[in-house]
């Protein structure tokens, strides 16, 4: 007998049919886009094969980019630190809640996410939209029309309602993990509800609230249905000027280069965002 | 009046009376342990004195101070949870801490009795660890120091000692005694292990489905067992059932399956059915043909320190335990005499059911 068997690779063979789903449908169409994004392009004869940097040279240094891109984080960072504000609360009081209703409740949460991300937008303009009920009650109560569509506050009202869900679920999930006698132990030594979820429970929910945020963040930031459905043609978002670069100015290599960079630029500001979260809690929770 | 007072505590779930009747009284400095099997009530009749449960009627005093609906963070009561919950994210240190601060008590004042209460419990270089860097037995000690910080009035222990191994345990029960009787705090300790809440309480509380069956003194309650229920979860015990066949005097005699055996009379009549409890320690394996009972050795076991044998005999299997004196033990099929001092039998009146010995689930 030998003593070297050969060894079936079964963990390779396991993860092989992931992996090449992952490769034939994220990294092929990725790397082709940042293939692109290095074409040069000409208006009479639209593509040509040949390498440049002038988009990215062009994205970089056209203020009219730069303030796309400074709108979309901004948009992104406060849809985020708005949902931490009610989804935190919220998967707290869920996690606190007896059965019947926590089932009920957690449907509730859960439940938007059934609806298509399209048709939900299509609900907010309505609502918002000139002869929408709000407006609509506006009038009746005597304060005059407002313009509450193609603004920054709607689109990120509707991007709150769209990633609450992403935000609840994983900060649910350290909730359940937590010991509740750990929250007893603080009011028995006299903490108040207040002081004990604030110094206690709060500190060991953070990995849950980080993977939240970047999930949220990153979403928001590429999202492309809600500030193309409610900022309209006005309030420019960068996943809105990709598509207009793809279809309207058929400037593709352009579109893959505004493309890349907020791929580069999301992933910044998570490995950021992560880094120091991260470092603040990793020496005390492990 | 006591210390701490639990008058007619009583804890309803719906329909299920969790904890029914409970009266309580323990002393300033004494150490009381609630014992039973799971599912008795102890465990809720503690967090009703901590607060996290709400009693259903009855009144607890603390002091002369009504804290029946007293909330829990004002009860200023020290609590040795079952999983210690620890604040994970805090050092040992901010974990002592803890409790001092939300007192308000000043920074310096802070450190000091910190400092203290981790000598107390051995643990100084450990200060900065966090939890997770503690073996099990430090962060038991952690707890207790945590507890104990506060110099609370009464000091509660909810099974503090069931998640560490056998000799850690052992090792832990007598240093909280040791700790508890250096501070003097009144105590309230909750354990299934009758073996923890002999060694180190000043009385037991034995609790069977939510009601007080015995308060008692460690060893009154092993020898003078008040109910049936509790000589069987109170350590072994050999059951054996007979019928008074004469009252001569003080003395009755019972047949126990033919054999006749004389007993304390103690208010018993004749015809009455009764049953005799020894426990295995007591009985005396002689030589054959002579005692009370004839037998054999069907089994045995070493224990280290003792021998446990099983006798067969007219009366079924009897359990006697004899002390290791380093000679050689008596091998199975040997017949012996199986004997007893009268005054070791405690007798129950009536016959028992045939229940599951509830002693397998206390070892």
């Amino acid at each position: 007998m030998s003593a070297a068997a050969p060894r079936f690779p079964t963990p390779l063979i396991l993860s092989a049919p992931a992996a090449l789903l992952f490769a034939a449908l994220i990294l092929t169409p990725l790397v082709l886009t940042a293939l692109l994004s290095f074409n040069e392009f000409e208006h009479a004869t639209g593509r040509t094969h040949g390498f440049t940097l002038d988009h990215y040279l062009a994205v970089l240094t056209d203020s009219y980019y730069l303030e796309i891109f400074l709108r979309t984080f901004r948009v992104a960072a406060l849809a985020t630190a708005i949902c931490v504000v009610i989804g935190v609360p919220e998967a707290y009081i869920l996690s606190r809640m007896g059965n019947p209703w926590r089932s009920v409740f957690l449907l509730v949460v859960l439940a938007p996410l059934l609806v298509s991300v399209v048709v939900r937008a299509f609900g907010w303009s309505m609502l918002l939209g000139p002869e929408g009920p709000i407006n609509a009650a506006l009038v009746a109560l005597g304060f005059g029309r407002m313009r509450l569509l193609y603004s920054e506050g709607t689109v990120i009202v509707a991007l709150v309602h769209v990633m609450l869900p992403f935000m609840v679920i994983p900060v649910w999930t350290s909730l359940q993990k937590l010991d509740p006698a750990v929250e007893q132990a603080a009011l028995s030594f006299g903490a108040s509800r207040g002081t004990a979820i604030l110094r206690v429970v709060a500190p060991q929910i953070l990995p849950g609230i980080l993977s939240g945020s970047l999930i949220v963040f990153g979403l928001s930031a590429s999202a492309f249905a809600i500030p193309g459905l409610l900022g309209g043609r006005r309030l420019k978002m960068v996943a809105t000027i990709v598509y207009d670069q793809y279809l309207s100015d058929l400037n593709w290599p352009m579109g893959a280069a505004v493309a890349v960079l907020l791929l580069a630029a999301n992933l910044i500001v998570m490995l950021t965002y992560h880094r120091v979260v991260e470092g603040h809690y990793r020496r005390r929770l492990g | 009046m006591s210390f701490l007072e639990l008058r007619d505590i009583t804890k309803r779930y719906g329909t299920l009376n969790a904890v029914s009747d409970v009266t309580l009284s323990v002393e300033k400095g004494e150490f009381v342990s609630l014992l039973g099997p799971s599912g008795c009530g102890k465990t809720t009749t503690l967090q009703m004195i901590a607060g996290f449960v709400e009693a259903t009627s009855g009144s607890i005093r603390l002091d002369g101070r009504d804290i029946t609906h007293a909330k829990a963070n004002t009860r200023g009561l020290g609590i040795v949870f079952q999983s210690y919950a620890l604040f994970p994210h805090m050092t040992v240190f901010d974990n002592v801490s803890f409790g001092l601060e939300m007192q308000r008590v000043p920074k310096a004042e802070r450190k000091d009795r910190v400092d203290e209460a981790l000598g107390l419990v051995h643990l100084s270089p450990y200060a900065g660890r966090y939890p997770r860097e503690l073996s099990g037995g430090q962060r038991q000690r952690v707890a207790l120091a945590r507890a104990l910080v506060i110099r609370p009035p009464v000091l509660l222990l909810d099974e503090p000692l069931s998640n560490l191994d056998a000799k850690l345990r052992e090792a832990m029960q007598f240093e909280l005694r040791d700790i508890q009787r250096k501070v003097g705090t009144t105590t309230v300790m909750v354990t299934h292990d009758q073996a923890e809440a002999f060694s180190i309480s000043d009385r037991v509380v034995v609790m069977e489905a939510g009601r007080i069956t015995q308060i008692d003194q460690p060893y009154r309650i092993y020898e003078h067992p008040e109910t049936e229920f509790i000589s069987r979860f109170v350590g072994k015990t050999n059951l054996l059932p007979g019928t008074v066949q004469a009252i001569n005097g003080p003395a009755a005699s019972v047949s126990l399956a033919g054999i006749p055996v004389e007993i304390n009379a103690g208010g018993l009549v004749s015809g009455e059915t009764v049953t005799l409890c020894v426990r295995p320690e007591k009985l005396r394996l002689i030589a054959a043909g002579q005692g009370r009972l004839p037998g054999r050795v069907a089994e045995r076991y070493f224990l280290g320190s003792q021998w446990l044998y099983h006798i067969d005999g007219p009366l079924g299997t009897l359990m006697a335990v004899t002390p290791n004196d380093g000679s050689a033990p008596l091998e199975t099929g040997v017949p012996v005499g199986v004997d007893w001092n009268p005054s070791v039998v405690r007798v129950h009146r009536g016959r028992l059911a045939e229940a599951p010995d509830p002693t397998l689930e206390a070892h």
